[in-house]
């Protein structure tokens, strides 16, 4: 049962082949004989998930549920959750249980999916390896000295071990599909605004942007379905209708038109990484897709203009994490800047101080022209070029990371050589523009990641493409090798 | 050597609105501590602001009632710094773009004379919350109701020469806003703070001197005394040699003086920069327009229909609409009385006495206008005369109820009855012969000098309630008959 994916479930369910309640116990259990081994969850909630399930089969009972209700899922640790702690894999929210739940929560809540619990990150979303996180690494299910990737490590390594038949994701630089490429998954960062920000623990306002995480297209595009929407609450949420992306799956691809960025596929790109881009390609010709090349030219400046754009809004949107109102609070403060600087220095890791403090440098008198103001212009530069692009394309092609996933603790001294590695998935986020990472075969029996990047709000276009490649090669199926699937 | 104050204010207005300006929480006044701070409010993780329309709508309204050019996208910025009761550990306020730009108001001076102080830009902003020091043994409560609540700042030109000008052109801001409706100008609440810039170089220099910030001063009274306390400061320190220190202080009002509370060398650097959680703000022509329409009476237009439509004096009109309390107080007195000419009188001469004795502003008077305006009824029906008035006046400012009730319950109704009358005139005459002879004997010129002492009599008989007038006529017909 557990190997299903949401889209069979959801059949089964409707078909009466088993309860919600079954299902759920299924995952429970799976996730107690397994996850020891991998640590992507940090909260299981059980006892919630079996009221959950319990629910959704009364309402299935009823003659009202919806695709996904009674289905499991998991959420990322910072999606906030109502009386279910929300830690973001930080000390500084080591026990903090939100009153509240994000909107993207309550939507799924109210389609009637079932949450099992809260997957492990990287600390505040501010990593690629998952190693940032206070709960510990992530181990990736393919090969357990390899890191899953981050941010959304966690939901990555649960859904590839099938540990839940698909999460919830943030995407700042890649947090999406960077993990999903490193775990052999589908994973789709949505346009700027086309799902709520509202309850997301923010780590770069203009930035961040929930997903859906799954093992196919077809499930992705069952989870958006539930997530995406204008939400009155967030004034950078889009107000525009939300189409059927399930409907649009099985369009054909004749005629696509697919951009190959000449700056993505330089002489430094490793040589089975581009072979494996170009068997992808030539199943996407088949399917009816010509292929071009395409400029991005200000490529190379995406990743400093992310790094001082992402930790400057991080540096002030950290802030309220000061010891004050709730969270962490050191232990027995004399005065107002020893509980300032003591709950911050032991709340908060190493990573996300660096960044705090790369934000705060960065917007600092005397230096926010020579940065800030100047990575803003950048990030206007980017977001023309692939304007520019998608004028003469429908969707730019690449690898979503440059290699594999690489070993835990390998690249944790050299935090630059991470940040670069992230060249492929940044600029989409600084042009706010929706892109999908899908398994594109093995490289030394780890799994590798294709980036399509689509034109504002094509999500239902990126789901299509991704189905259809599907339709056609089986990467997407293979199960990891790193634990009993 | 002739010295020169130079002065500048920065006016926080608390705006009106029912919620917050970026949450749907109260505003309202007094409420127990936290009890109006939502997650919003209380910066909970993934909370996220929301823009309150009605406070741009205001200050728009501001903007446009001093003239000023309308910032058609404005942009939120985060201001940082970390304070307890700053809940995100930055204020979501405006720094490049303000949503109204330069304009200009006049102020009436002493001399009768007026003069133009510009106003820089106005912001939208909101509040913090409040630090409550005592009650906390060792430690510090923070009260979160006001935090969110939406703030205009107004920022005036370095214009202003003397603490009256300072305060003449805070008063006019707060005629403004209190007229617009958009603040409730209640200084005591601290609905209108203000910062107070002030230098001072010598006379004819055309640099200016260095400058200090008094922070926060919240009366009328208390901003005279402190840009004063503080001009003489800077002028002892400059007489003796010294150099002025740029830094902001502390108007302590218990000693009438300044103190340094933070040098600018321990200044923040705010880092501000624009917000990511919400989109600047775009606003068209048509909205302008449709605000401009909606304007209430401004007090240069109130002025000159009080002088118009009242008759009444230029300094009279001025000072009944120096206020949207004033001229609301002074228009519903004067269409109770009937007689608005009186109504100024009464407003302007017996009820101002008493509120400046009391330091009462207008809002806080005990006498409802209505109050005011039936005892002005009274005399004009003469029901009671002028003279009696003024008792039930001092009854009424103590809380002894409507005039009719004072006038019936302490029997001051005055006596018309020509019968009770004669019979007093009667007594008196019996009581007074020598005086009756003198006035008898004495000729046409003399006796208008003599009638005085059988009126005063007769008057102080009947306690003050006998008709003057009719006391006169008996008084002529008895004595000359």
């Amino acid at each position: 049962m557990h190997t299903k994916t949401a889209a069979e479930i959801s059949q089964d369910l409707q078909a009466g082949k088993y309860t919600s309640v079954e299902i759920t116990q299924v995952f429970l259990q799976r996730i107690k004989q397994i996850d020891s081994s991998l640590n992507s969850y940090i909260t299981v909630s059980e006892e919630q998930a079996l009221e959950q399930a319990k629910a959704a089969d009364a309402r299935r009972a009823a003659g009202n549920a919806g695709p996904l209700t009674g289905v499991p899922f998991a959420h990322k640790d910072i999606f906030c959750t109502d009386g279910i702690r929300t830690t973001c894999a930080s000390r500084m929210l080591e026990n903090f249980v939100p009153p509240y739940n994000s909107t993207v929560a309550q939507k799924l809540l109210d389609a009637g999916a079932v949450c099992l619990g809260k997957t492990n990150m990287d600390e505040f979303a501010m990593g690629s390896s998952n190693e940032t996180s206070y709960f510990g690494a992530v181990k990736n299910p393919w090969e357990l000295s390899r890191v899953s990737g981050g941010s959304s490590g966690g939901s990555a390594a649960a859904v590839a071990a099938r540990l839940t038949p698909f999460a919830t994701g943030t995407d700042t630089g890649g947090s999406i599909r960077q993990p999903a490429a490193f775990c052999g998954l589908t994973g789709l960062k949505p346009t700027y605004g086309r799902v709520s920000r509202l309850g997301v623990v923010a780590f770069a306002s203009s930035l961040d942007q929930a997903g859906p995480m799954a093992r196919t297209a077809e499930d992705a595009a069952l989870m958006l379905q539930a997530m995406a929407g204008f939400d009155p609450k967030d004034s950078t949420c889009a107000e525009r209708d939300v189409p059927d992306y399930l409907a649009a799956l099985n369009q054909p691809l004749d005629g696509l038109r697919i951009g190959l960025p000449k700056e993505y596929f330089g002489a430094d790109l490793d040589p089975a990484m581009a072979d494996l881009i170009q068997a992808a390609i030539k199943e996407l010709e088949a399917l009816g897709a010509q292929v071009q090349e395409i400029s991005l030219p200000n490529t190379a400046l995406s990743v400093p203009a992310y790094y001082v754009i992402a930790p400057a809004e991080a540096s002030a949107n950290l802030s309220r994490f000061d010891g004050v109102r709730y969270g962490y609070r050191c232990e027995n403060p004399t005065n107002l800047d020893d509980l300032y600087m003591r709950t911050r220095a032991e709340g908060f890791g190493d990573e996300v101080k660096r960044r705090i403090l790369i934000g705060t440098y960065a917007l600092s008198a005397g230096y926010y022209d020579a940065y800030y103001r100047k990575a803003q212009q950048i990030r206007r530069l980017i977001r023309d070029d692939f304007v520019k692009a998608l004028e003469s394309v429908d969707v730019i092609l690449s690898p979503t990371t440059p290699g594999t996933a690489f070993n835990l603790n390998a690249m944790s001294a050299d935090p630059v050589s991470m940040y670069l590695a992230d060249l492929f998935t940044i600029p989409v986020n600084l042009a706010g523009l929706p892109a999908i990472s899908m398994p594109a075969g093995l490289i030394d029996g780890l799994p590798a990641g294709l980036q399509l990047v689509g034109n504002y709000f094509e999500e239902a276009r990126l789901l299509n493409i991704a189905h259809q490649f599907q339709q056609r090669t089986q990467w997407h199926t293979l199960a990891p090798q790193g634990v009993p699937v | 050597m002739e010295w020169e104050a130079v002065i500048g204010l920065e006016i926080h207005t608390q705006l009106s609105t029912k919620s917050k300006i970026f949450s749907g929480s109260s505003t309202a006044f007094g409420a127990e501590p936290n009890t109006q701070a939502c997650a919003v409010d209380l910066a909970m993780p993934g909370m996220l602001p929301v823009l309150n329309e009605e406070a741009v709508r205001m200050a728009v309204m501001f903007g446009l009632a001093i003239e000023a050019e309308i910032g058609k996208r404005s942009v939120f910025d985060r201001k940082n710094y970390f304070y307890p009761d700053l809940p995100k550990g930055y204020q979501t306020s405006q720094f490049e773009f303000p949503i109204v730009g330069r304009g200009h108001v006049e102020i009436q001076l002493e001399d009768g004379t007026n003069k133009q102080i510009g106003v820089t830009r106005a912001h939208l902003e909101e509040d913090a919350g409040k630090s409550l020091h005592e009650d906390f043994h060792g430690m510090t409560g923070i009260d979160l109701n006001r935090a969110g609540t939406p703030l205009l700042e107004i920022v005036s030109e370095p214009d202003m020469r003397s603490a009256k000008e300072a305060v003449a052109y805070l008063r006019k801001i707060h005629s403004i806003v209190t007229y617009l409706g958009i603040c409730d100008g209640n200084m005591a609440e601290g609905s209108m703070r203000c910062d107070c810039n002030v230098s001072v170089r010598p006379k004819g220099q055309k640099e200016f001197g260095t400058r200090t910030e008094i922070k926060n001063v919240n009366s009328f009274r208390f901003v005279e005394r402190a840009i004063n306390s503080e001009i003489q400061r800077q002028i002892e320190i400059l007489e003796d040699g010294g150099r002025v220190i740029q830094e902001t202080r502390l108007y302590d009002a218990d000693k009438n003086e300044t103190r340094s509370m933070r040098s600018k060398e321990f200044a923040n650097d705010y880092r501000y920069f624009p917000c990511p959680d919400l989109l600047p703000v775009v606003i068209g022509d048509d909205y302008i327009e449709a605000i401009r329409q909606s304007l209430p009476e401004l007090p240069e237009q109130k002025r000159q229909r009080f002088s118009e439509q009242y008759g009444l004096s230029d300094y009279d009109a001025s000072v009944l609409s120096a206020s949207r309390a004033m001229a609301d107080y002074f228009e519903r007195v004067a269409e109770v009385a009937g007689d608005a000419k009186l109504a100024a009188n009464w407003v302007m001469v017996e009820l101002s006495r008493l509120l400046n004795q009391n330091n009462l502003e207008i809002e806080q008077s005990p006498i409802p206008a209505e109050h005011l305006g039936q005892l002005i009824q009274r005399i004009r029906d003469n029901t009671i005369s002028g003279k009696i008035a003024k008792q039930v006046f001092e009854d009424m400012w103590n809380g002894e109820g409507s005039p009719d009730h004072i006038i019936e319950t302490k029997g001051l109704k005055q006596v018309t009855d020509t019968g009770a009358i004669e019979a007093v005139v009667d007594e008196i005459i019996a009581k007074n012969p020598a005086q009756v002879e003198q006035y008898r004997a004495a000729d046409e010129d003399r006796r208008k000098k003599l009638i005085g002492f059988f009126v005063g009599q007769t008057m102080k008989a009947s306690q003050g309630k006998a008709n003057p007038q009719q006391v006169n006529e008996v008084l002529k017909k008895k004595l000359e008959g």
